[in-house]
């Protein structure tokens, strides 16, 4: 793939660390990649969901992948563009431990001129015992104000 | 179940009871991290998230993050289920399938509702749609499904 007509990973890196809800989820990029990112989330008491258990927030779950998606896309995205996500569906697999922080890795497996399609999975320590399974589509659009038709 | 778990459990029935829906939602504190709040009246409940700087996921638009609006509607269904249903212990998420339909924009406040597809003895199918400032122009919709039992 020819370097200049796509985001550097380092870039898009930069772009996602400075949005206002990665900062204040205190979303950090594990490991970025052209067509992947693995993102981490701390556990904090303030994020919990559900105070019966002290387990965090699905929707915590929910910011983790679609931000990881949305780098894994964005990556991709010809130079100039923007990605907006489409749509997205998670799969709770099993109980988010308490106190422990959670891995949210997504990869962009296949790309059209319009379309990019994404998959990814949330976990603690081994992506093999994951605790969510997560796919999403994004649209690739023009910079710019969008329209809302 | 431990104490803490099931004296919960009565607390948030005895709110229940009382109509008090918005004190259920307030009891849940990633409620407050992202600003959501609860109002109910003859229709039902009404889940709204406070237009937050701090929940923005796009800058460009400013938009507010895929997965805070994910968030939202997994809120509103959880607590649609609370109120419709006669429950023996909160209802879990087993999945969510979101549809990002136009922007949400950062700087308006968005209203969301669900409606209750089907209730069975075990699983329970909502669909939640999201709105800012006009009911017809949906912002996002999903459905997802709960374990009841």
């Amino acid at each position: 793939m020819n370097q200049l007509t796509h985001y550097a990973p380092d870039d898009v890196q930069a772009v996602m660390e400075q949005l206002p809800q990665i900062r204040a989820l205190r979303l950090t990029v594990v490991d970025m990649q052209r067509g992947s990112c693995l993102f981490r989330v701390e556990y904090a008491p303030h994020l919990v969901g559900n105070l019966e258990s002290g387990v965090i927030h699905g929707g915590v779950i929910t910011t983790l992948l679609d931000s990881a998606g949305g780098a894994a896309a964005f990556s991709v995205a010809p130079l100039n563009s923007t990605v907006a996500t489409l749509d997205l569906r998670i799969d709770y697999l099993k109980k988010a431990e308490p106190g422990k922080s959670i891995l949210g890795f997504a990869e962009c497996y296949r790309q059209t001129p319009h379309i990019l399609f994404v998959k990814g999975h949330a976990y603690h320590d081994q992506p093999e015992d994951p605790i969510a399974h997560f796919v999403a589509s994004f649209m690739i659009g023009s910079t710019g104000p969008a329209s809302d038709a | 179940m431990h104490n803490s778990e099931s004296s919960l459990f009565e607390k948030v029935m005895a709110l229940k009871a009382a109509g008090e829906f918005a004190a259920i939602s307030a009891l849940i504190p990633y409620s407050a991290f992202v600003g959501l709040e609860l109002v109910s009246d003859d229709q039902g409940l009404t889940t709204i998230l406070r237009a937050k700087p701090s929940n923005v996921g796009n800058s460009s638009i400013p938009a507010v993050h895929g997965g805070v609006v994910g968030a939202m509607l997994e809120h509103a269904g959880v607590m649609h289920i609370i109120h419709e249903c006669e429950i023996s212990r909160f209802p879990r998420i087993i999945n969510i399938s979101v549809d990002y339909l136009r922007p949400c924009l950062g700087n308006q406040d968005t209203f969301a509702r669900g409606y209750l597809i089907r209730q069975g003895r075990s699983v329970s199918n909502v669909r939640i749609e999201a709105w800012q400032a006009d009911r017809q122009r949906p912002v996002a919709a999903a459905h997802a499904h709960f374990l009841m039992g």
